[in-house]
């Protein structure tokens, strides 16, 4: 994957750089190679670069100082929540100087009447749940890296999670921030009230993967949380089948909160490592529904009744907390089984769920003409596709081969009429395939937005967009 | 001009040098109309509807009635309870989905489900220039590059022509129904608040002329549970009304009836509801609440862009005078330089979304 050429001159100006942040930043500039190497990549692993040097402020007003010191300098800034990104979104250059956030985790305000909390954007999602959950509130959008990624992440990447069919992704759950744009300008955008005044910025600053600017504050609505929740299992003997039953059971209107969905390679490796007595079946759905005990046990009715229309090889319901976790048990270790058998790429395409069973069997029939296999396991409802590629890190060429086929699936998840990323964003990892779903007039649309936000291009540098788009903004 | 498809409109504006306005059916239009109008009416029909997806996907310019009937067909709806705006606003015509989009339409079930802006996955839009672009797609979950869609609904017509919108819709429940008990504004306001900070997943908490108004939907029996439930937790007298009876009365409340045909300016405020009667204090003038206390329809001559400055914002639908709430300093730079960039020659309109003027 190509990145820029580091800038010359701020490579050269290194030592002077880093002064200025330290008068800025006292006791945050983290500039011995050693360390800032701790910084070199996010999730997304196989790129790694060491930054030029790393900044942890603790206030908005040590962010905008720094942010108005590089650009004055003409330094690139990557920000970085947790560095949790699957797509290398936090991916460092080497002449950037990477923001953290991690310093910037407390809770500004909780306001229950009002049913939103402000928090710095360096807190992990997991514990604005654990700021509220004692008088009986939740943030909704839960990511599966929740217990370490940042809400800053979180916004810079719309993140989703498995609720997010009954709870929206991140955008729908955001109310306001306090923005502070590359030249250091700090703007509190939206607020606790449910309506933008005049244009949506709050909406084309959530996902924009740190181009516009650095959240340094959040203000997110919270919910009451249900009275409980329960799942069942549902097998079928092909995945044709079980993708119908997903639609039949989201167009009569039940809305569970979730609808997991796992195929046979999937269930196969996972049932090896967690011994969760999945049945043995080409597809096996987990849904998962809400309420009190006897509202849950109407939905589960409903479903059932949907459920045995489509012959199931099995529809197990849980009687009890232990059976409840037996079922998620397998779809929990789902990754960890997978990491255990082999080196695996994560993809996160977006599909109709209409498309669900045509798109499994073309994958499953590329996978057998590449000789790499694929397990999928995924949010169902919503289509969101996690294809998980198996591969070999240590033999030559196997990566590569990897990130080919991984590319050729998000093409046929564009082709009919769904995206490259659900939820986990665009980062580096996909910037170059952002032409398979976008026309050159979309692109320049969208890069219109960030050249009224960060005019000379310094933020989150060679991200989203592909290089050769962006390479006369870049050179200005 | 009334262009027939997205290309014709294309070419239309590319040769456009003074002033245009879109127009979809005017029934919701509160920005000045200002130099030729473009109409949507030849951007018409659904395009796409897949119930099982919960996705349509339809011309801008297509009736919002026609899009019900088909999703209605199926027993389902678009989430966001468009309101109508005809009688408040003395209008008539045929409102249509651009025309929603454009000013961000929502409901009574905001609190639930949100606004137009949550519900639309997708949209084509012309822009300024003639060009024709695609944003966001037509599946659940999109986070694949810049959502340009949100900028665009809710821009009042200034950004694009908005072509063709694709939603997320919802499947109508089995059933509804709504605790009214009649109460005075503080402690009305105080049970819509403590029923949407339940578990009892309320759909709609509006405050209107001595009457507080709570409304859940679902499964039957999931309705009946949490009606009982909701009745335990705010104690106090409640009745009861079901069915079709509760939808008129939330007809009422979206499409803020009370004020139509009746003289005066109209305010729609928009602040955190346990501040809806501070806002208040002093304001000669008759006030509705919905969303909890957090939308405030407002009958009064009171300068509310002075009072909401800081806690909130305030746009005057209806009377003369500065539209939207002046934007702050750091707000006003940035939608200055979106307009400029989305719209160079300002065909759209010359002054800034941002002062409040209409133009």
């Amino acid at each position: 994957m190509d990145m820029p050429k580091p800038d010359a001159h701020v490579m050269a100006a290194r030592d002077s750089i880093v002064a200025r942040l330290r008068a800025a930043v006292p006791e945050g500039v983290i500039s011995d190679p050693v360390e800032t190497r701790t910084y070199e990549c996010d999730a997304l692993t196989a790129y790694r670069c060491t930054p030029l040097a790393v900044v942890l402020p603790r206030t908005t007003a040590e962010v905008a100082a720094v942010l108005a010191l590089c650009h004055g300098l003409g330094v690139p800034v990557v920000p970085r929540g947790a560095g949790t990104s699957l797509a290398g979104g936090a991916l460092p250059t080497a002449d950037c100087v990477m923001l953290g956030l991690a310093r910037m985790n407390a809770v500004i305000e909780t306001d229950y009447e009002n049913r939103c909390i402000t928090v710095q954007a360096g807190r992990t999602n997991l514990s604005v749940t654990g700021a509220v959950e004692a008088e009986g509130f939740f943030y909704a959008p839960d990511p599966s890296s929740q217990l370490a990624c940042a809400i800053g992440g979180n916004i810079a990447m719309n993140s989703g999670g498995a609720h997010c069919l009954k709870y929206g992704v991140t955008t729908n759950n955001l109310l306001g921030v306090t923005l502070v744009q590359m030249d250091g300008t700090v703007v509190q955008v939206g607020g606790p009230w449910l309506d933008a005044g005049g244009l949506d910025l709050l909406g084309v600053i959530c996902g924009s993967e740190g181009q516009l600017g650095v959240v340094t504050e959040a203000t997110l609505r919270i919910l009451p949380k249900p009275e409980g929740a329960r799942p069942v299992l549902v097998g079928f003997d092909s995945n044709e089948v079980a993708g119908l039953c997903v639609a039949d059971i989201i167009r009569a209107g039940l809305l569970p909160v979730a609808i997991e969905f796992m195929d046979r390679p999937c269930i196969e490796v996972t049932e090896a490592f967690a011994h969760a007595g999945y049945p043995d079946c080409e597809a096996l759905l987990i849904i998962e529904v809400e309420g009190a005990p006897a509202e849950i046990d109407e939905q589960l009715a409903a479903i059932k009744a949907i459920a045995l229309r489509h012959s199931p090889v099995e529809f197990r319901e849980s009687r009890s907390e232990e059976e409840s976790r037996r079922i998620w048990l397998g779809r929990k270790s789902a990754f960890g089984a997978m990491g255990n058998i082999a080196d695996y790429m994560c993809l996160d395409g977006a599909i109709p769920v209409s498309e669900l069973a045509f798109v499994l069997r073309r994958i499953g029939e590329m996978s057998r003409e590449v000789g790499l296999a694929v397990a999928n396991v995924f949010h169902a409802g919503d289509g969101n596709l996690h294809p998980l590629i198996l591969y070999d890190a240590n033999t030559p060429g196997q990566l590569e081969k990897c990130e080919a086929f991984g590319a050729d699936i998000l093409r046929l998840c564009v082709e009919v009429g769904g995206c490259l990323t659900g939820e986990h964003g665009v980062g580096v990892e996909k910037r170059d395939l952002m032409p398979v779903q976008f026309s050159q007039d979309d692109l320049a649309a969208q890069m219109q937005i960030k050249d009224v936000f960060d005019p000379a291009w310094l933020l989150n540098p060679a991200k989203v967009f592909p290089l050769a788009v962006t390479a006369s903004r870049r050179a200005a | 001009m009334r262009p027939g498809d997205e290309l014709e409109l294309a070419e239309a504006l590319r040769g456009c040098a003074g002033r245009v306005f879109v127009q979809g059916g005017g029934t919701r239009r509160i920005v000045a109309a200002v130099g030729q109008r473009i109409e949507t009416s030849g951007l018409t029909g659904v395009r796409m509807y897949e119930p099982g997806s919960l996705t349509l996907v339809a011309g801008a310019g297509t009736p919002v009635a026609e899009v019900e009937a088909v999703l209605a067909g199926q027993r389902q709806r678009l989430a966001f309870e468009v309101p109508d705006l005809r009688g408040l606003l003395g209008r008539d015509g045929v409102s249509t989905l651009g025309g929603v989009a454009a000013v961000n339409a929502a409901g009574p079930r905001r609190v639930q489900v949100g606004a137009c802006r949550d519900q639309v996955l997708g949209l084509r839009y012309v822009s300024a220039a003639g060009v024709v672009v695609k944003a966001g797609g037509r599946v659940m979950k999109n986070v694949t590059g810049l959502d340009i869609g949100k900028l665009l609904v809710g821009s009042h017509g200034r950004l694009g022509v908005i072509t063709e919108l694709a939603f997320r819709v919802q499947a109508v429940p089995e059933a509804v129904a709504t605790l009214v008990g009649a109460c005075d504004p503080g402690s009305g306001l105080a049970a819509l608040r403590a029923a949407l900070g339940s578990p009892f997943d309320v759909s709609g908490a509006a405050y209107a002329r001595g009457r507080a108004m709570i409304r859940v939907e679902g499964l039957a029996g999931s309705v009946a549970y949490r009606v009982q439930r909701l009745r335990g937790l705010l104690g106090g007298d409640w009745d009861v009304v079901a069915a079709e009876d509760s939808d008129i009365l939330w007809r009422k409340v979206r499409d803020v009836t009370a004020f139509a045909g009746r003289e005066g300016t109209v305010w729609r405020l928009s602040v955190k509801p346990t501040e809806a009667l501070s806002v208040l204090n002093g304001i000669e003038g008759e006030a509705l609440f919905d969303w909890g206390g957090g939308l405030i329809w407002l009958l009064s001559e009171a300068d509310m862009h002075a009072v909401v400055a800081g806690r909130g914002h305030a746009t005057r639908m209806r009377g003369a005078g500065a539209v939207f709430q002046p934007e702050p300093p750091g707000i006003a730079d940035l939608t200055r330089g979106l307009r400029a960039k989305f719209d160079p020659a300002g065909i759209f309109g010359g002054a800034s979304i941002s002062s409040g003027k209409e133009d």
